[in-house]
């Protein structure tokens, strides 16, 4: 048993089976992070590169204790303070990175499809952290790991995704992670920010949060990313808070034992309410523990059968 | 490659006197049970230190705790041999600081296995001493590495395999020798 490709590029391509293995070897490392000494030799000479075009605090964080904790050295190179900035293209980094042999690197960029530019040119494996408003794999793996932790299960169980669809890396790989171990799949935004066609990829459509969260098991808000949109798709932050901020009155329509989950960095008082938050329904904190175990299994699995 | 059972060297009466006698010789060596605890390697090895611990209570009387450790992450032929093996749960729930460890395994072979029990062990503190008990030790020693507690000694060669077969896991209680087909 292993990963069938040399990189993670997107859920997409991943199968259930490759899913279920990355989420119980996850399970076996997390014991690894409740132990006194949080180290393991297995990765020892490995080298993984940290290579961020966007900023980041959770995710390169956690890649980066993922790669400590079994023993890789972890190098991070954040775009703004390197040669990028003086006009080099990515292969070309990507060439430069290799000429130094390294195992792993880690990728996060703006351009949708610059991890697999970068997996086409390199031989190192390449984990995709999040391109564009395309994918973001390991956060949806540490969604699903967290939700299964809780359920016992994924199978049968249904999850409505809120907010910010349109811009949504983390909405895009979400779906086809849930949707491939058997979950339903629910989206809730203003029209303004669903994509056209979204539904081809098997999922229900709400412009009403109310509805759209009745009777689900998972809610999972995202955050409304100001960053990316040009322009403006709806009158005003406290409008979009008002219809699609999850606060504690309507989350009383909600089943008694719904799950909610924020993938981060999160805006309180907009799409999500502090008392919901930092409620006794939240799993925010279980996803940031989660996605270490996470990472180190899918740094694990990586490294084994690709070369 | 194809394999055919050559000999059965334990049966369910001869690995539950095996297990009796390494039982006592452990409460002999230890002067009781006192501080001990046992730690099973996955897989087989956790079933068999449970055993041992059911047995220690029938003579002693005392409840003695086991731990599981899986040995996958301190591996020293990771990423030699295609895909990764599945990392399982290693579950220690409580101190091995100043105890003394009996790690538990099916067989003994070439002795790598325990040199990354040994390590991983480490990783939890610092017991006061390690033992080892092993149903069956086999030879062909590739560390300096013994066991203080033996079921039975059995002269192999390289090409065969001895396989060890639990009611936990494979619903009988048996260990055979395997040699290679030709074909």
């Amino acid at each position: 048993m292993g990963l069938k490709q040399k990189d993670l590029l997107s859920m997409r391509e991943l199968s259930a089976e490759e899913i279920t293995l990355i989420l119980d070897t996850a399970e076996s490392m997390k014991e690894v992070s409740t132990r006194d000494i949080k180290k393991v030799p297995t990765l020892r000479g490995k080298t993984v590169i940290n290579l961020f075009y966007e900023p980041s605090t959770r995710t390169r964080t956690s890649f980066e204790i993922a790669g400590k904790r079994l023993s890789a050295d972890v190098v991070n190179i954040a775009t703004e303070k390197s040669s990028v900035v003086k006009g080099e293209t990515l292969r070309d980094t990507g060439k430069t990175l290799m000429a130094m042999n390294p195992d792993v690197v880690v990728i996060r960029h703006p351009a949708p499809g610059a991890p697999r530019i970068l997996a086409e040119t390199l031989s190192a494996s390449i984990i995709n952290a999040g391109d564009g408003a395309h994918e973001h794999p390991t956060q949806a793996l540490l969604d699903l790991f967290t939700i299964r932790e809780r359920k016992g299960r994924l199978e049968g169980l249904s999850g409505v995704i809120v907010g910010d669809i349109l811009h949504s890396r983390v909405a895009r790989s979400n779906i086809h992670g849930m949707r491939k171990m058997g979950m339903s799949v629910r989206l809730a935004g203003p029209a303004t920010l669903l994509p056209r066609f979204i539904d081809q990829l098997g999922v229900e459509v709400f412009t009403d949060l109310e509805e759209a969260i009745k009777g689900v098991d998972v809610i999972m808000m995202l955050r409304i990313q100001l960053e990316r949109q040009g322009r403006t798709f709806f009158p005003s932050l406290r409008e979009y808070s008002r219809l699609f901020g999850l606060n504690l009155e309507r989350l009383k329509r909600a089943r008694e034992d719904i799950l909610i989950m924020h993938p981060g960095p999160i805006n309180r008082g907009v799409e999500i309410a502090p008392e919901v938050a930092d409620g006794p329904y939240s799993l925010i904190l279980d996803q940031v523990s989660n996605g270490v175990a996470v990472r180190m299994a899918l740094l694990y699995l990586l490294m084994g059968g690709a070369s | 490659m194809k394999k055919k059972e050559k000999a059965q060297i334990l049966d369910e009466m001869g690995i539950s006197r095996a297990l009796t006698r390494i039982a006592h010789e452990i409460i002999e060596k230890n002067k009781g049970t006192q501080d001990l605890v046992l730690v099973g390697l996955r897989s087989r090895g956790v079933d068999l230190a449970r055993r041992i611990s059911q047995k220690l209570k029938e003579i002693d009387g005392m409840e003695v705790p086991v731990g599981v450790l899986d040995i996958t992450l301190y591996r020293d032929d990771l990423g030699s041999m295609g895909p990764q093996p599945v990392v399982r749960k290693t579950e220690i729930p409580f101190s091995i600081n100043d105890k003394k460890v009996v790690l538990v395994d099916d067989v003994l072979y070439t002795g790598r296995t325990i040199r990354a029990a040994l390590d991983g062990l480490i990783d939890f503190g610092r017991p006061r001493s390690i033992q080892l008990a092993v149903l069956v030790d086999r030879g062909h020693r590739e560390l300096p590495i013994r066991a203080d507690y033996v079921g039975k000694n059995v002269p192999t060669s390289r090409a065969e395999q001895v396989q060890v077969m639990l009611k936990e896991e494979d619903d009988v209680d048996r260990v055979v020798i395997l040699e290679p087909v030709n074909c």
